[in-house]
Order: structure tokens, then C-alpha cells, then sequence
């Protein structure tokens, strides 16, 4: 397993206002073996060639969404994404486009942050809980699947043109969310959680493009949740 | 800069955020977290969470700790154990009333899969995303509950004044500034130190700095020397495959296509405990009946049929393709054992009050929980399921036991220096001139971590890693950072958590050359039996100016006596 892949350029975007204003390129090249990820590599620069290189990481293992980062032009997670897996011998690496710029590829996620806590994104219960767990079938289990892996990366709001045009507006992320409270047999906030996506900078912002359910590295679909809360905003104004 | 908070928390995993939904009740709280909250490493937890709710077959909480003292081969805590078995069936409701979203039998209950040293079907889960989901959901609880979060803030210090725990000093990461927090109570949740290896589960984040920053106060560390080794990493990452996966009835098979559990636990075969599976892979490997010789079993999931893999393993599904290109569906998971999970920690009395000793002498305002807490509910070897449990049951412990402890607790003021020998030091870090690399110091230690003090261990090998901290603390000293700036300066974090790692692998070396006997997950192949008449005790170590100093205090047993112990 220790097969060389051989040598490959990483362009990575560089960026730190105390120094310099202006962004630019940096190229290292890597000695790339068989099963180093992205992220392997990026750690091997820092490490043993520029020190200042800064981005987000931890777990390692594609759950806890840190090192979400565009890839040669797409939003992926550094970690879980292999070299050997793409094309051509030079990888551009950039940080997520849409949110604003901190240093190198680390960005100021804050409004992302704030627009998931806007969707109410806790289970409302009014009437009491029973000593015992609250029921719920498999099937509705079924149906929030997908809305519950989701691992709060960014990759999909950061891939959205009317989040890039309007920040204020809620981005797939949060909508998913919304979406997985929404859509849960036990929850009974619907309503107002309704309320606040029923809105022009909720559900109606979104024109349907599909970028947030491409760039998704967990394969999840937030578009399909849109438009399932888009349905269900129109049967409350009816 | 100031703030003032009545409790802060340090570390935003389940321990932390379900220690701050309690205390939030009784006045200011905040979190300080070097990861964003979800980010944090419970989130990686996949299998379960172990209660006796009777969903899947008869069970009960006598059972279940029968099984955790077992497990923890008889060094755990059994007043602790009885806590925590008891408060689990109530705890896992509350959660679900919270919103987790468990999987479900057909009935509607949570669902309960089998796990490793469980005699009982008791392991509950959501997919192989248990804890993604409690993490996210009490994330969620703390949002509702608009508890403040400060994330990406490295606590780096404690303040101390007239002898008592005043609060932290933190570095904020986007700016390089310095803040501290004054609290009556502080509580570390600030996780493991399975960093301290190379092969290992761990999250980058695991480092141990909560256990380093008491350590470095005076205060004494517990049963450093029990690391535990998850049976199956993938190979070469070490990133986890969930013992879930064998709860669902997976094999492990060696090079000769040998179910090989038969021979070292042949009544519970691949779910026997962890420190038992991890060692008979190891042993395989080491004697040559790895796949094709190498360092590598395989996990065979491909009799489970796909219906039940996609349902029930889905993320290990996608994760195997990723980290070893093998479509789990077709073909094995090459794996090997991985360092997964720190049984030793910071010691606490039931309520996750800090000890000051080994006597038993609680530190005023001052708490720990979680898997940097040491209560001790997992002696030598954790059982499967139980460290989420741990979290959240001593999670909510802690908080309740600071809502008690509040109104003794004087409002104190911060010493007008308090941050001053921290900013010293990170000037002097930031300054140094040298020819070391961080990342090579770090590599080395992992590396001679992992080999003299892993799943076997020996007093030569030990006393050789021993020698190696040493020489490695002396290359520390002459480490160059590239980056001097202030902003979001990663390569000073990293220093940071190399320094702590330096400081406890020292101890968990210590604390294994000093124990000549095996128990739990410390295996000594120069004594390779359990020896209760010596060994039947818990070790503190402290800092002392001449080096760590190791004392030990008495096992706690109310219900059942050390035996034998066979799966």
C-alpha cells in the first residue's frame, strides 16, 4: 500500500490581509503515495514545507465537516477525497466560495452559523412527553434520513449563486435542517418553523439549480428538501 | 480582555453541552471550544449507546454493570458503574425527548443492536451515526437554551487565586488575543488523548490539552497508563469501523481465511470486549497469519447481505470505498487495530467534582467529564456503547453538581497578571529560533508510541520510550514556527497540543512501567497475568520538580468480586 503515486503541483490560494492585501497562488509539489487523501497532503506542507499554511481539520473521517474546500473547482470535504481519484497531475485547492475570507483556506462561516439557528432547528413539543420514548415509526424514521446526516461542512450554501448574490438568504443548509424538523413525526413546531422558511429569503430564494445537491460530499439532497418545503408552504397559504 | 460568567465549560462535545444545559440553570454559562461545536469528536462516534431498555429482549440495569465491571477487567469504580447503569435507560429517553433521532424496531421503539462485552442486546443507535446525531441534537438543545458559545477559542491555562480555580485564560484563534474568563465553576470536557499514537481513531483535536493544563496546576492525572485499541481501523488510516459492524454479525478473518476468534474467546468470538479482540488481531499479525503477512485482518461483511449493510452501516459503506477502495458489499475491509479510547483521565468523585489527590480531596468550582474525566465507569477497558453514556450521564451530573455547588462559590476577582505568563510563553514559542520541525517531533513520538507502548508492552520498551520523551521534550526547545502572525495561526495551535502530548505520554509511559502485571487493555508481555493482590488500584500521577510521582488508591467494589475473567 505504500505504492507511489509520483509527484503532483498543488496550487493553493493564499490570502492573509495583515500581511498583504491581495490573495495569490502558492505551488508546492508533493510526493503523493497510494491512499493519501487531500488532506494528507495539505497536512504534508504544512508540516514539512510551509508552516503557514492555514486551513480547518480534525476528524479526519468525513463527520465533522471542518475541511470543506473547493477542489479543483468543487466543494468537497479535504479528508475523505483521495488523490489518485483525480484528473490530471495539478490540484487547485480554494476555500469555500460566498463566505468571507479569513486566511488561506479558512473562511468566516458566521452567517452560515446564524441562518441554521434561524430555523428553529430543535424539536418543539407542546403536548407532554410519555416516561417512555416518543413512537415513531421506521418509515417516518425513513423520511428525515437523509436531513439528519447532514454534517454542517458548508459545502452546499457556499455552492449556491443566490447565497453568493444575498447572504441573508437562508442557503440549503439551513433549509435541510428546517426540513429535518419539519418532516419529523414527533415534532410539533411546525407551523412557525413554516413560517420563517415561507419567506422571500427562505424557500422562494432558491431558483432550483441544483448546485448545493452536487457539491454535497455526503451525497445528501437539499434541493429535493426545498422543494418538499416549498409544497408545504404553499399548502399553509392555501 | 474580561469576561465574567458564572460556570464555563471548556470543550463543546456531548459532555460539555449537556454539562451546560444544567448549569445554564443557575445563572451565565459559556462554552469554549477549539473546534466549532459540531466539529467536536463525539460526532465520530458511530455504534450505539449502551441502556438496559429491555427493547431488544429481556434486560436489566444489574446485567449491564455485571458486564461494564467485567469488562473493565474489575479495576472500574463500582459505585460509579451502578450510577451509571442505572441512570442509562432515563438518560436515553431524555435524549430522544430531545429529538434524536434513534433508529426504530417496527414497533416504533429505539432499536438495539448487539456490541462487544455486552451479554444483552442493549446497544442503541441511529444507523452507524449515533453519535453524529446526539452531538448535533445537543447542539441543538443549546441553541434553543441560548447558551454562548466561543468557538475556536484554545484555553491554554488555568487562573488560580488564594489556592482556588478562578477561571481560564483562552486564546481566541482568529485574532491571537488573549481572554479571560472568570467563573465560579469550570468545567474541562476537553476529551481524549488518542493523539499520542500514530495508528489511531482519534480526530487531529484529540490531544489532550484539558488533561495537560490541570497536570501542569498540580493536579494529579488517573490510570494514564489504560489506552484503549479499537479492533478495527481501517488499515492503513486507522480511521474507526464500528464495532457495530460485528454486532451486526460481521467476521474477522485472518490470512489463512480463519475465523480466529475461536481461539482466544471462542464463547463470544468477534463480540468479545475490545482490549481481548485487539489483542488476538495483533497477535495474528505479529506471528505472521496477517493477510498475505502483512500488518492487516480482514472484516467480512458480505453474509450480512446488502439490504442490511446499506440500512444498518451506511457510513462504514461509504467510508471503506474512501479510505481503502473497497466496495464493502464485495469484498473485506482490510483493518487493524487502532488507539481509540483514554480510560484514564482527570480524577473526579461521582458528581465529576476535580480530586485534588488521591484521597479523595475535592478541588472547589472545579469539574471534568467526559472521556477526559476519569470516574472511573471503565477501569482497564471500556466496553463498547458505554463511553457516549458516560458523556452524557456524567455530563449531567457535573452540571447539576455546579447548579449545587454555585451558591457556596464567591464571586472572585482575577489576579491583575493573570495573563501574563501565558502571553509570556507564547511569545517565547513564537520567538524561538531553531533548527526543529514540529511535525517531525510530533511523527516521532506517535511513531515510538505506538510501538513501545501500544497493544503489548514490556519494561524495555517502555524504559525505551521513556528515554525517547525526553530526548523529544529537549527538540521542542528548539522548535522554528514559519508562522509568527497573530491570525488564525494554526501552527502555534499545533505546537500547543504537541507540548501536552509531550507532558501525558510521559505519564501513561510511567504509569505502564510501573504496573507489572496485565489488566484490561495494558498488557505487559514480561507479566502477562493480572495480579490483584498488588495491582488492584488506581495510580495518580502528579507533577512534581523532579519528574511525575505516582500514588495509588483502592478500587471501589460493592457488588461483585474480581474473578476470572473469559468470554
Amino acid at each position: 500500500m505504500a505504492d507511489t503515486l509520483g509527484l503532483y503541483t498543488f496550487k493553493i490560494f493564499r490570502y492573509n490581509p495583515d500581511k498583504d492585501p491581495k490573495s495569490r497562488y502558492d505551488t508546492f509539489a508533493v510526493e503523493v503515495r497510494q491512499g493519501m487523501t487531500i488532506l494528507d497532503c495539505l497536512q504534508k506542507i504544512k508540516g514539512s514545507l510551509d508552516g503557514t499554511l492555514s486551513f480547518r481539520r480534525s476528524c479526519r473521517s468525513a463527520i465533522c465537516g471542518s475541511c470543506a474546500m473547493n477542489i479543483n473547482g468543487k466543494n468537497d470535504l479535504a479528508c475523505h477525497l483521495q488523490v489518485s481519484r483525480l484528473r490530471g497531475r495539478t490540484i487547485t485547492i480554494n476555500p469555500l466560495p460566498g463566505y468571507p475570507l479569513i486566511k488561506d483556506l479558512v473562511v468566516d462561516m458566521g452567517e452560515f452559523y446564524r441562518h441554521i439557528a434561524a430555523v428553529m432547528p430543535w424539536l418543539v413539543r407542546r403536548s407532554p412527553c410519555p416516561d417512555r420514548e416518543l413512537l415513531q415509526f421506521p418509515a417516518d424514521r425513513d423520511r428525515i434520513d437523509s436531513a439528519v446526516n447532514c454534517i454542517l461542512c458548508g459545502s452546499c450554501t457556499s455552492s449556491c449563486p443566490q447565497f453568493w448574490f444575498n447572504p441573508r438568504y437562508l442557503g440549503p443548509a439551513a433549509l435541510l435542517k428546517a426540513y429535518r424538523f419539519i418532516f419529523d413525526s414527533r415534532d410539533e413546531g411546525r407551523d412557525e418553523r413554516l413560517a420563517i422558511v415561507d419567506d422571500r429569503y427562505g424557500v422562494w430564494r432558491c431558483r432550483t439549480v441544483f448546485n448545493c445537491d452536487e457539491a454535497c460530499p455526503k451525497k445528501l439532497h437539499p434541493n429535493e428538501a426545498i422543494a418538499g418545503l416549498k409544497i408545504e408552504a404553499l399548502k399553509r397559504s392555501v | 480582555m474580561l469576561h465574567r460568567y458564572d460556570t464555563v465549560i471548556v470543550g463543546a462535545g456531548l459532555a460539555g453541552m449537556r454539562a451546560a444545559l444544567e448549569a445554564k440553570k443557575g445563572g451565565s454559562c459559556c462554552i469554549l471550544t477549539k473546534v466549532f461545536p459540531t466539529r467536536s469528536h463525539s460526532g465520530a462516534a458511530q455504534g450505539g449507546i449502551a441502556a438496559a431498555l429491555g427493547n431488544a429482549g429481556e434486560d436489566d440495569w444489574t446485567l449491564h454493570m455485571f458486564d461494564t465491571v467485567k469488562g473493565s477487567d474489575y479495576l472500574a469504580d463500582q459505585d460509579a458503574v451502578e450510577i451509571l447503569v442505572r441512570e442509562a435507560p432515563g438518560t436515553i429517553i431524555e435524549l430522544e425527548h430531545m429529538g434524536v433521532p434513534f433508529s426504530r424496531t417496527p414497533d416504533g421503539r429505539i432499536a438495539q443492536r448487539e456490541f462487544g462485552g455486552h451479554l444483552r442486546q442493549r446497544a442503541c443507535y441511529a444507523a452507524d451515526l449515533t453519535g453524529h446525531v446526539l452531538l448535533h441534537t445537543l447542539y441543538e438543545q443549546c441553541l434553543k437554551e441560548a447558551v454562548t458559545f466561543y468557538p475556536e477559542y484554545h484555553v491554554l491555562s488555568l487562573v488560580i487565586a488564594e489556592g482556588a480555580c478562578r477561571g481560564v485564560v483562552a486564546l481566541e484563534i482568529l485574532t491571537g488575543e488573549l481572554h479571560t474568563f472568570l467563573a465560579r465553576a469550570v468545567v474541562f470536557a476537553t476529551g481524549g488523548y488518542g493523539r499520542a499514537f500514530k495508528i489511531t481513531s482519534n480526530a487531529h483535536a484529540n490531544s489532550g490539552d484539558g488533561l495537560s493544563i490541570l497536570y501542569r496546576a498540580g493536579l494529579p492525572l488517573e490510570d494514564m497508563e489504560f489506552v484503549q485499541f479499537h479492533p478495527t481501523g481501517f488499515y492503513p488510516s486507522g480511521i474507526l469501523v464500528t464495532e457495530g459492524a460485528r454486532g451486526e454479525g460481521a467476521y474477522i478473518i485472518n490470512g489463512q481465511g480463519e475465523r480466529f476468534m475461536k481461539r482466544y474467546a471462542p464463547d463470544r468470538m468477534e463480540l468479545a470486549p475490545r482490549d481481548v479482540t485487539s489483542r488476538a488481531i495483533q497477535t495474528e499479525i505479529d506471528q505472521g497469519r496477517g493477510i498475505n503477512g502483512g500488518a492487516y485482518v480482514h472484516l467480512d461483511l458480505r453474509h450480512l447481505g446488502p439490504d442490511k449493510i446499506m440500512k444498518s452501516l451506511p457510513q462504514i459503506l461509504d467510508l471503506a470505498m474512501r479510505f481503502t477502495g473497497v466496495d464493502a458489499l464485495k469484498e473485506p475491509i482490510p483493518i487493524q487495530p487502532t488507539a481509540h479510547y483514554s480510560m484514564g483521565g482527570i480524577p473526579t468523585d461521582n458528581n465529576g467534582r476535580v480530586l485534588l489527590n488521591h484521597a479523595g480531596a475535592v478541588a472547589q468550582g472545579l469539574y471534568a467529564c467526559g472521556e477526559c474525566a476519569c470516574v472511573s465507569v471503565h477501569g482497564a477497558n471500556r466496553l463498547g456503547c458505554n463511553s457516549l453514556l458516560d458523556a452524557v450521564v456524567f455530563g449531567t451530573r457535573a452540571g447539576r453538581a455546579v447548579l449545587a455547588d454555585l451558591p457556596a462559590i464567591p464571586r472572585g476577582d482575577a489576579p491583575p497578571d493573570s495573563e501574563d505568563a501565558v502571553r509570556k510563553e507564547l511569545r517565547l514559542l513564537l520567538d524561538r529560533e531553531g533548527n526543529e520541525s514540529l511535525a517531525a517531533i510530533r511523527d516521532d513520538l506517535q511513531t515510538g508510541m505506538q510501538k513501545n507502548c501500544g497493544i503489548f508492552r514490556s519494561d524495555s520498551l517502555l524504559r525505551a520510550q521513556l528515554a525517547a520523551i525526553g530526548t523529544l521534550r529537549g527538540r521542542f526547545e528548539r522548535v522554528r514556527l514559519h508562522d509568527r502572525g497573530a491570525r488564525f495561526n494554526t501552527e502555534l495551535m499545533e505546537l500547543i497540543e504537541l507540548r501536552s502530548l509531550l507532558d501525558f505520554t510521559e505519564l501513561i509511559v510511567r504509569g505502564a512501567l510501573l504496573r507489572t502485571e496485565s489488566r484490561g487493555a495494558h498488557s505487559r508481555t514480561d507479566h502477562p497475568t493480572r495480579d490483584d493482590a498488588r495491582w488492584l488500584t488506581h495510580s495518580f500521577a502528579r507533577h512534581t520538580p523532579e519528574g511525575p510521582v505516582c500514588d495509588y488508591a483502592p478500587v471501589r467494589i460493592t457488588r461483585y468480586e474480581p474473578k476470572e475473567r473469559k468470554y
